[in-house]
């Protein structure tokens, strides 16, 4: 069983902080599909479309048929472990520094035998459960899982190198006014979360809920104004050194298309959405990226949320969209910044959500609690891109299948 | 003429005559007025880095700032509301100069304010206010003092479910200082109007009257405890802004000191 994971005590000032090290990052294009399906929670390999036999690792041609016809595809994560090693010495500085390391070999009921790492409570002999993780170089890596939920199984150190659990963590949450805040509180404590600080802008203009958050266990009411780059850089000079987690749900929403809408609500949604992210980036990056093997308090993700339609334009929130398109973009940017450092940037994509500016839209539509809910799986799970509720997940099969179609689609007229 | 300069130049330089600040800082967690969310809003004061003596500028620091014309404590021209869209010369950059400066009465309702939000300025109170400073001059500015610039963070606005609470004029107020033929009415809240302005008839008197008749309005002003009710100078010339409807602002006031031979 694995062992539980005790909060960090206070940090020795006289040592030097662990500097952060990747595992090896060096891919093949064609390994990339594993960390495609990584970052989405997807379990695939590539299968032969000759043949069907399933390849491991990736490669360009059919391991059987030389076949070129390979395509990803999600596959069955059943497999037994048939050999176990510990490793003790290792030239690598990642592993280095995480000795000793258990690795093995798995044979998948899908076909190949994979080389993965293993978690704690898994032995040989095991039937197990096969999970695609990206590690902290931003690579998919597999683990061999046990098949049925153990206790305090997150816990496991091989696990939680590959997640972004907020357990012990400390988290920022960038606005008290978003819907979503109190549900994301509430949850990131229930996951053992060690303190959340909540943002609030314009404290001369209180929301009816913000005594009731102050008043939590745990929580701390900070002023952030993620429009404002004193304020950002105020905060971060406070705070930045223990932000482990940085969730953004500063959000600006206005309906109306580009025509019928005027640039000072645009620029709003810009100054908010997109360049709030850039200011929190540029103030508590840095920190953060520093601080990514600090511990069992390392710091380890940036959270962004957005709207699925940065992938493909909804005309009646024109600018609000053309915004969220700036923001994914960024995020991406950003992404190649904190490669080196192996803090994660997440982002949340979702549908319209249940709130004051889709009133007219018809349901589905996204409650605050299941966006929440989103956050804390992207994180407990490691993802880096997740779609929450149905119209997120449609409209990203879409996009993947021909973004044209959905484009075309989604601008209104024919079928 | 060129001897009054030069009294008043003596004056400010032995104290007899001082300057007064009655400006908040430009500062972006400054409150501004807050409307119904579906209307546009006012913009919050907002200031960039473009160089601090660095790679980006290696000797000088400076920024962008942006803001609304209505933030901070700023001016109002006519051609800020409806009723004075068409007034000739109503934008900022169309105002004789000459209206910039000017003298001053200030009406001390602070004592009211103090034990209720919403007090008002009615004609009552300027009549008793006239029986004891006499009329108020033709082409002045006349300021509410009620001492709101002392408040800060949310008392500022003083926002409830209903809107907000905060001192102001009765419309029949304002029509008794346009019958004096005023240049332009002042205060210490976030607008002229009072925060539950909207309820009166015509909604937001302040606004709709002054600027109809084309006067100016001032508000967000402070140290307004620091004029006298009469005998001080208000300096307030806007931006020159092309067809702005108003401008921030820094005001100042001349009032008579507490050394030298001014009186």
């Amino acid at each position: 069983m694995t062992d539980k994971l005790l909060p960090p005590k206070k940090k020795n000032p006289q040592l030097r902080q662990r500097v952060p090290t990747l595992p090896p990052a060096m891919r093949s294009r064609a390994a990339l599909g594993l960390t495609a399906a990584a970052a989405r929670g997807e379990f695939s390999l590539q299968h032969c479309e000759d043949c069907g036999a399933v390849q491991y690792p990736p490669r360009d041609a059919c391991s059987s048929c030389l076949s070129v016809k390979l395509s990803w595809r999600e596959t069955g994560r059943q497999g037994k472990l048939i050999a176990e090693t510990r490793i003790h010495a290792s030239p690598d500085p990642y592993y280095r520094e995480r000795l000793p390391w258990r690795s093995g070999l798995v044979r998948l009921d899908a076909g190949p035998t994979v080389l993965c790492h293993l978690h704690g409570d898994v032995g040989r002999g095991d039937t197990l459960r096969m999970d695609l993780k990206l590690d902290k170089a931003g690579q998919g890596a597999m683990i061999a899982l046990p098949v049925e939920r153990t206790p305090d199984m997150a816990d496991d150190p091989q696990l939680r190198s590959l997640t972004a659990d907020p357990k012990h963590r400390r988290i920022l949450i960038t606005d008290i006014r978003s819907p979503m805040t109190r549900p994301l509180i509430d949850g990131l404590l229930a996951a053992g979360a060690a303190h959340v600080f909540v943002g609030q802008s314009e404290s001369w203009r209180r929301g009816s809920d913000h005594e009731a958050i102050a008043a939590l266990d745990k929580v701390s009411v900070v002023q952030l104004d993620v429009t404002d780059a004193s304020s950002v850089q105020r905060l971060a000079a406070e705070i930045g050194g223990k932000t482990d987690i940085l969730i953004n749900t500063a959000r600006f929403v206005r309906p109306g298309g580009v025509l019928g809408a005027d640039t000072v609500f645009a620029r709003e949604e810009f100054e908010t959405n997109a360049l709030g992210l850039m200011r929190l980036a540029q103030a508590f990056g840095p920190g953060m990226a520093s601080r990514t093997a600090d511990g069992v308090n390392s710091a380890v993700a940036l959270v962004n949320l957005l709207s699925v339609h940065a992938l493909s334009a909804d005309p009646h929130y024109g600018a609000f969209s053309a915004s969220q398109s700036a923001a994914l973009s960024i995020s991406q940017t950003l992404r190649s910044e904190f490669r080196s450092s192996g803090l994660r940037v997440i982002n949340v994509f979702t549908g319209p959500t249940d709130d004051e500016w889709h009133q007219p839209l018809p349901p589905p539509k996204v409650p605050p609690k299941a966006l929440a809910k989103s956050v804390l799986t992207a994180l407990g799970e490691g993802l880096e891109d997740v779609f929450c509720g149905d119209v997120a997940k449609d409209l990203q099969e879409r996009w993947r299948k021909d973004a044209k179609v959905l484009e075309r689609e989604l601008t209104g007229g024919g079928a | 003429m060129s001897e009054a300069i030069s009294v008043l130049a003596a004056a400010l330089g032995d104290g007899s005559v001082e300057v007064v600040d009655l400006t908040h800082t430009l500062d972006p967690d400054f409150p501004v007025i807050v409307l119904p969310p579906e209307f546009g809003q006012c913009a919050r004061f907002r200031m960039e880095e473009v160089s601090a003596y660095d790679g980006r500028g290696p000797a000088w620091k400076w920024h962008n700032i942006s803001m609304n014309e209505h933030t901070g404590t700023h001016f109002d021209a006519p051609i800020h509301w409806v009723s004075g869209r068409d007034v000739a010369n109503g934008a900022v950059d169309e105002i004789d100069p000459a209206m910039f400066v000017g003298p001053v009465v200030v009406i001390d309702c602070s004592e009211g304010a103090a034990s209720d939000d919403d007090f008002e300025l009615t004609p009552e109170i300027i009549a008793a206010w006239e029986a004891e400073h006499g009329p108020i001059p033709a082409n002045s500015w006349v300021l509410m003092r009620t001492d709101w610039s002392k408040r800060r963070g949310a008392e500022y606005l003083n926002m409830a479910d209903d809107g907000p609470h905060s001192p102001g004029p009765t419309p029949a107020a304002i029509e008794m200082l346009l019958a004096r033929d005023i240049r332009g009415f002042g205060t210490e809240t976030v607008g002229t109007d009072a925060g539950q302005g909207a309820h009166y008839t015509p909604p937001y008197p302040a606004h709709y009257l002054l600027h109809g008749a084309g006067k100016f309005g001032l508000q967000c002003l402070s140290n307004l405890d620091r004029l006298p009710a009469t005998g001080a100078m208000l300096i307030a010339p806007p931006l020159k802004i092309k067809g702005g409807t108003g401008s921030p602002l820094r005001v100042l006031a001349l009032v008579p000191g507490k050394t030298g031979s001014g009186e």
